[in-house]
């Protein structure tokens, strides 16, 4: 209980000033509009009234963090999941493309991580560009996917929309190399005298692999795997942005602040954070069972 | 020479010998030049002895054994182990290695770490599970085949380690300094529990160390080497009964060749760091 209260209080305490200076910079920067609007009409305000003001603005240049937990309450509670205006909706959207490119990028990162560290070829050859692969700015690189993905008529291929596959692709492109490089890392972990007493077993190359190298990487590749959510998360968010801002948590973004709809941006800013932390959420809770079903200490 | 103990200058050509080595040597090259590991090493083990490889860092006792194992290939000589050159004979599971650590896989339980090389030589289910509880009735471990490795002291994992090497029945049985890094009261205790499978099992024991009591206290014949190049300097035969009690270390005829052990470093220049 004690344990549990030491561990909590130090994030509430971060929390509340983070709220505390959040409605500081509301005020601040939301009170020019208030003034001049009191200006225009004539009319005197006293310093309560103008803070009062800053905070029920429908276009503020900072909504106060009430404002965005009603517009966030509004976007889940208040439609019916399935609606366009809900942030459900919107959130299972950009979740179906971040599982999926999620996935594929793990799948990749595993089957590249096993290719580099048996083969030198590999290894001389696919990291390097792996590393690059990660310097494009993905901002860049999305409308390329998109225009590609689209033309190659990849979608009609595996019979979904083509937003759908563009969006998937750049998840799985920006997931798949923190689980290479976990896993490369993971899968040479085992020293040199666990594999020497796999030797005097006369053990394959295979069963080292699997009674060895698999399992041994396993820790390293949870760690990835929670580097590699996230970042599904924004790369499906990003790849949402160029795709015509139909559907999804981006779009939802892109619209409002097109529209000039800060509590909607913002609102769809905090649920793409919440799906965030429940995607990192759920990884850990995957983890803490494989790796307590592995012997792991509690 | 003192009294009771037999000279061996000779190398014995057995017809048992379970090891026979015959000017083996091995020469690394480095960026340095080459490195001499061993250099005309003569040795024959019968089937069942007890011998143990002592001498300083360097002396390239663990690379003898290494060479038994197959895990380092001498690059001259002849290596017999069981009559087979060293691939064949760990193809033919002719002997279980015990390494410095316990290098126990630590997200398998004491039991299914015990079952590793039986899953790896393709046993049947039923026949592993039968021979885990046998080895792990051998080294008193039998009520923490469910553990994990974690949850045992580190002379209790090296129990199981030894519990792995014999699951599989082999004769001969490679040690390399299995109880160096554990504390002088477990080390004495294992070394109790080592002569009493020894006696049990009469499997032929080669044990790497770099303690003078343990190699006297557990060996029929001590080895004792010295570097650069790594080499043989004596062979003791001990005159000691197989029956050994702790407390067998007092004894004259153990200070004996204690002494005589030392000599043999001292002559190796073992002493001159």
């Amino acid at each position: 209980m004690n344990g549990a209260v030491s561990r909590v209080l130090p994030v509430l305490a971060v929390l509340g000033a983070i709220v505390v200076l959040w409605y500081a910079g509301s005020v601040a920067l939301n009170a020019r509009l208030t003034l001049v609007t009191a200006e225009r009409q004539g009319v005197e305000l006293t310093l309560a009234q103008v803070v009062a003001d800053t905070m029920v603005q429908d276009r503020p240049r900072l909504p106060a963090p009430h404002q965005v937990a009603v517009a966030l309450w509004d976007g889940i509670v208040g439609e019916p999941p399935l609606s366009k205006r809900s942030l459900v909706y919107h959130g299972l959207m950009t979740l179906q493309s971040t599982a999926t490119g999620f996935l594929m990028g793990v799948l990749v990162g595993i089957l590249l991580a096993v290719g580099v560290v048996y083969s030198r070829v590999m290894d001389l050859s696919v990291m390097p560009w792996a590393v690059i692969s990660q310097t494009i700015p993905i901002v860049a690189l999305a409308p390329m996917i998109v225009v590609l993905s689209n033309s190659l008529g990849l979608g009609e291929a595996v019979g979904v929309e083509n937003r759908l596959v563009s969006k998937t692709l750049i998840a799985a492109y920006l997931s798949f190399f923190p689980v290479l490089v976990g896993m490369v890392t993971g899968l040479r972990s085992p020293d040199a005298m666990q594999t020497d007493l796999l030797r005097t077993y006369s053990a394959t190359g295979a069963q080292a692999f699997w009674t060895l190298r698999l399992p041994a990487s396993v820790p390293y590749l949870f760690a990835s795997l929670k580097v590699a959510v996230a970042a599904a998360l924004v790369g499906a968010i990003v790849g949402e942005l160029p795709t015509g801002a139909v559907e999804g948590l981006g779009a939802r973004m892109l619209v409002a602040s097109q529209f000039g709809q800060p509590l909607l941006m913002w609102a769809s800013l905090f649920a793409s954070a919440i799906l965030a932390g429940g995607l990192i959420l759920a990884v850990g809770g995957i983890e803490r069972v494989a790796l307590r079903r592995m012997g792991a200490r509690e | 020479m003192a009294g009771g103990i037999a000279v061996m200058p000779d190398v014995r050509v057995a017809t048992d010998a379970v090891i026979d080595a015959r000017g083996v040597s091995l020469t690394f090259a480095t960026a340095d030049g080459p490195v001499h590991a061993l250099k005309d090493v003569d040795l024959s083990i019968g089937r069942g002895e007890f011998v143990s490889f002592i001498g300083p860092s360097g002396c390239g006792k663990t690379t003898f054994l290494r060479c038994v194992a197959a895990l380092e290939t001498p690059t001259a000589g002849v290596l017999r182990v069981n009559g087979m050159d060293p691939d064949a004979a760990r193809r033919a599971r002719a002997y279980g290695y015990v390494f410095q650590a316990a290098g126990l896989y630590p997200w398998r339980t004491i039991a299914r770490n015990i079952a590793l090389p039986l899953e790896i030589m393709g046993f049947p289910k039923a026949e592993q599970d039968a021979r885990v509880a046998r080895v792990l009735k051998l080294v008193e471990l039998e009520a923490f085949g469910g553990k994990f490795p974690w949850q045992l002291s580190g002379g209790m994992q090296q129990r199981a380690s030894i519990a792995r090497a014999l699951a599989f029945d082999a004769d001969i049985l490679l040690m390399d300094e299995p109880f160096g890094a554990l504390d002088e009261i477990v080390r004495d205790r294992l070394n109790e529990e080592v002569l009493a499978l020894w006696g049990r099992t009469g499997k032929t024991i080669l044990f790497v160390t770099h303690s003078i009591p343990e190699a006297v206290y557990l060996s029929t014949k001590i080895v004792v080497m010295s570097p650069r190049p790594g080499r043989i300097t004596d062979v003791i035969d001990s005159p000691l009964p197989r029956e050994r009690p702790l407390d067998i270390r007092d004894s004259r005829e153990f200070l004996e060749i204690a002494h005589r052990v030392r000599e043999g470093l001292r002559a190796g220049h073992a002493y001159e760091v």
